[in-house]
């Protein structure tokens, strides 16, 4: 497959991982995080952490728009859905999320309520141009990456004049969760990290420019990695080297998609549409200042919190679950007493156990074998 | 059945006399299935099959498949002639020659009958090719709204011959991993076509009988351990069934498997693995480590197992993990598939 065999070579894989090695301080350990669930997929998927030097230790960032949806949110998207009549369109990851008594979207579907799985929100729009009788939500949610789709959307729905369509706005920013960690870092007597891996298609919207004030202000390394595993392979050894040599900038190792200042015309249509939220409750997180955006009140009409007057109840994540020690770094999925027993991708407890690019879903999926004490080999 | 109005073939549709025992039903099943399928058992015209067994061999094997694909015509195929492969693969990865078919039909009012007659002329000429007659039926109506245009069901029955024991609970470590050709093609034709997906992709499904396929294998390798069709849930979950059965762990290859160029784009593009993408025209074998280069040569050299490979062997794990080494190095568990890739693919 061309464009994409290129970034998998095995070949070059074992070259990187020979440099690698040779070039990681004997002794020394370097933590490093994948922000990113993108990276955190394609690191178990390709087995990448087999080809890493004893010092290099990864660990799983909150990166997953999925994970860090809190369950009053969800809890609001199913009351849409279900007590408000409205057709609700979601991307098939929200579906399996749990939520309050039991629910998930997924479930509230089984009982009769109208979720649509799409896989753009365009679809959304198309849905609601199909059924000008029934009102249509889109439930908006990702990162950077997907916050321009939506602004799109809702600007397309004010031109064609559409009075049922609306969104539930959640998109959140990278750059606020990243300082939210380093923040929480020096709290207590946790471990610290050395550097960051850092987002791939987030950065082709927002650029590198915006994670420069971070690596500066924290003394920690920041680079722009691409999802195909010898990008991430690639990073890995440019963490390395400026941790070897106390640098801290931002490197672009995805030079083929990101430049220092991103996308204008992607970011410009979401400054059009939407404003900074002062808080937003983050799964895992709690509650992190600046990390949000809301719809703008010129666009209320399109505004589902707006038109529904939906209020957020915040709920407290299971006492069980970790996921908010696993979202921030300072736990591993290994750690939770309730991953793989309770908590399986088919009956997920936690956040991150529902989104494949979840820390405790990839480390199920593709991982667990490695943590069994037998470490079956090849007998041939 | 002189005297009454034909069947309108041409701009007709079902409604619900076609399921209510009465003249119309009757017209549609001598001039639509009888006429299609035809053969003496339909011909006589009673509720079941009479037919003798071969003298003398082996076990029975009976197998049935419900089919409620959408949409009901794909590139590669259609709704009838997916429910006669796919049951005639059930027997066959059974061990057995399937002898006969049954199908039983579940059509929505209002489903035009000139689709309907498509359907049972794919059907009947899948039925055909595999040399494995439609000796008896059943026709429901239901409502409109009510079902999704034609589901079907089909029920075969075969033999398997003495000396033939096919159960994944006798593979044992050091066993070798075939598959018959390249995998994932049914499911990507279906997904190019859902509404909400639609690409263009020359990829056609793999529908087809490989029960000829199945047949000369275990001839030329009656010791061979087990033979699974990866349908719904792919390679990954056929192999993690076999791991679990057999209480043994399973490491494959990536590199050794097959997958067309196009359908990994398609995957790539659509963010799922090939690996547990459905088929419906291939087969998973595991067979003795001495027996895995004959086995292979016999399928290169049959038509349906042109593209066949060894992808990789059973270990030692009561654990019963399938693992991959992947081409970038490194290696991974195969996990069961979780969740719902795509509803009716099959």
């Amino acid at each position: 497959m061309k464009y994409v065999d290129e970034f998998r070579d095995g070949e070059i894989a074992r070259k990187l991982a020979a440099t690698l090695a040779a070039e990681v301080q004997p002794g020394r350990s370097y933590r490093l995080m994948e922000f990113c669930g993108g990276h955190t997929h394609a690191i178990s998927r390709y087995g990448l952490l087999d080809l890493l030097p004893p010092g290099v230790q990864m660990i799983h960032g909150p990166g997953c728009p999925v994970c860090v949806l809190p369950i009053g949110r969800i809890d609001s998207a199913i009351e849409l859905a279900r007590d408000k009549g409205v057709i609700l369109c979601t991307y098939a990851d929200t579906l399996r999320v749990p939520a309050s008594g039991g629910l998930s979207l997924m479930r509230a579907k089984a009982q009769g309520a109208d979720v649509r799985m799409v896989y753009s929100c365009d679809d959304a729009l198309r849905i609601a141009r199909e059924h000008p009788d029934r009102e249509v939500v889109f439930f908006g949610i990702g990162f950077e990456t997907t916050t321009p789709m939506t602004a799109v959307v809702i600007q397309q729905a004010a031109a064609l004049g559409l009075s049922n369509f609306s969104v539930f706005c959640n998109h959140v920013l990278t750059p606020a969760a990243m300082v939210h960690i380093m923040e929480s870092e020096g709290d207590s007597s946790r471990v610290a990290l050395d550097g960051f891996v850092g987002p791939a298609h987030v950065s082709t919207v927002i650029g590198y420019g915006p994670y420069e004030g971070f690596a500066q202000h924290y003394r920690k390394p920041v680079v722009i990695a691409g999802f195909e595993p010898l990008d991430v392979l690639q990073s890995i050894l440019m963490l390395v080297r400026q941790i070897n040599a106390g640098r801290a900038v931002v490197e672009n190792q995805f030079t083929r998609a990101v430049t220092r200042e991103g996308n204008l015309k992607a970011q410009a249509r979401v400054a059009e549409v939407f404003e900074l939220r002062e808080c937003f409750d983050w799964r895992g997180l709690g509650e992190v200042p600046d990390s949000a955006l809301r719809i703008r009140a010129t666009y209320a009409a399109y505004d589902a919190e707006r038109c529904y007057s939906m209020a957020y109840r915040q709920v407290p994540d299971p006492k069980a679950c970790e996921c908010a020690a696993i979202l921030r770094g300072h736990k591993h999925p290994r750690d939770c007493k309730v991953f793989g027993t309770v908590c399986t991708p088919d009956h997920p407890i936690g956040a991150c156990m529902v989104s494949s690019e979840g820390a405790c879903a990839a480390h199920y999926t593709y991982g667990r074998f490695k943590e069994v004490p037998l470490r079956a080999e090849v007998n041939t | 059945m002189s005297y009454s109005r034909p069947l309108d073939l041409k701009h007709g549709r079902v409604d619900l006399s076609h399921g209510s025992g009465g003249r119309a039903m009757a017209q549609l099943i001598h001039d639509l299935f009888v006429r299609h399928f035809d053969n003496d058992y339909l011909r006589a015209q009673t509720d079941g099959a009479c037919f003798a067994l071969p003298a003398g061999t082996g076990r029975m094997v009976m197998a049935t498949d419900s089919h409620v694909v959408s949409p009901l015509f794909f590139p590669g195929g259609d709704i009838g002639c997916l429910s006669v492969h796919g049951t005639i693969n059930d027997v066959a990865m059974a061990g057995g020659k399937p002898l006969y078919l049954a199908a039983g039909f579940i059509l929505e009012e209002g489903y035009p009958l000139a689709d309907l007659q498509r359907i049972v002329v794919s059907m009947a000429e899948a039925a055909r090719a595999a040399g494995v007659p439609i000796v008896t039926g059943d026709t429901k109506v239901v409502e409109q709204g009510k079902g999704d245009g034609v589901f079907i069901t089909t029920t075969g029955i075969g033999i398997v011959p003495d000396g033939i024991l096919l159960d994944p609970r006798r593979i044992q470590p050091g066993d070798r991993v075939l598959v018959s050709g390249y995998l994932g093609d049914h499911g990507v034709a279906i997904m190019s076509l859902r509404e909400n997906l639609s690409f263009d992709t020359a990829i056609q499904s793999d529908t087809a009988a490989i029960h000829c396929l199945a047949g000369a294998m275990l001839a030329a390798v009656p010791s061979m351990r087990v033979l699974r069709d990866p349908t719904r849930g792919g390679l990954a979950a056929v192999l993690n069934e076999f791991a679990c059965a057999a209480g043994c762990g399973i490491v494959i290859r990536e590199r050794a498997i097959p997958v067309r160029d196009e359908v990994a784009a398609a995957c790539e593009l659509l963010g799922i693995d090939p690996l547990y993408v459905a088929n419906e025209g291939k087969l998973v074998a595991v067979c003795p480590a001495e027996d895995a280069e004959r086995l292979l040569e016999i399928m290169r050299s049959h038509p349906r197992g042109r593209h066949a490979a060894i992808i990789g062997e059973v270990i030692a794990d009561p654990n019963g993990f399938v693992q991959m080494e992947t081409t970038f190095g490194g290696r991974r568990m195969v996990d069961w598939l979780t969740g719902e890739q795509l509803p009716r693919i099959c």
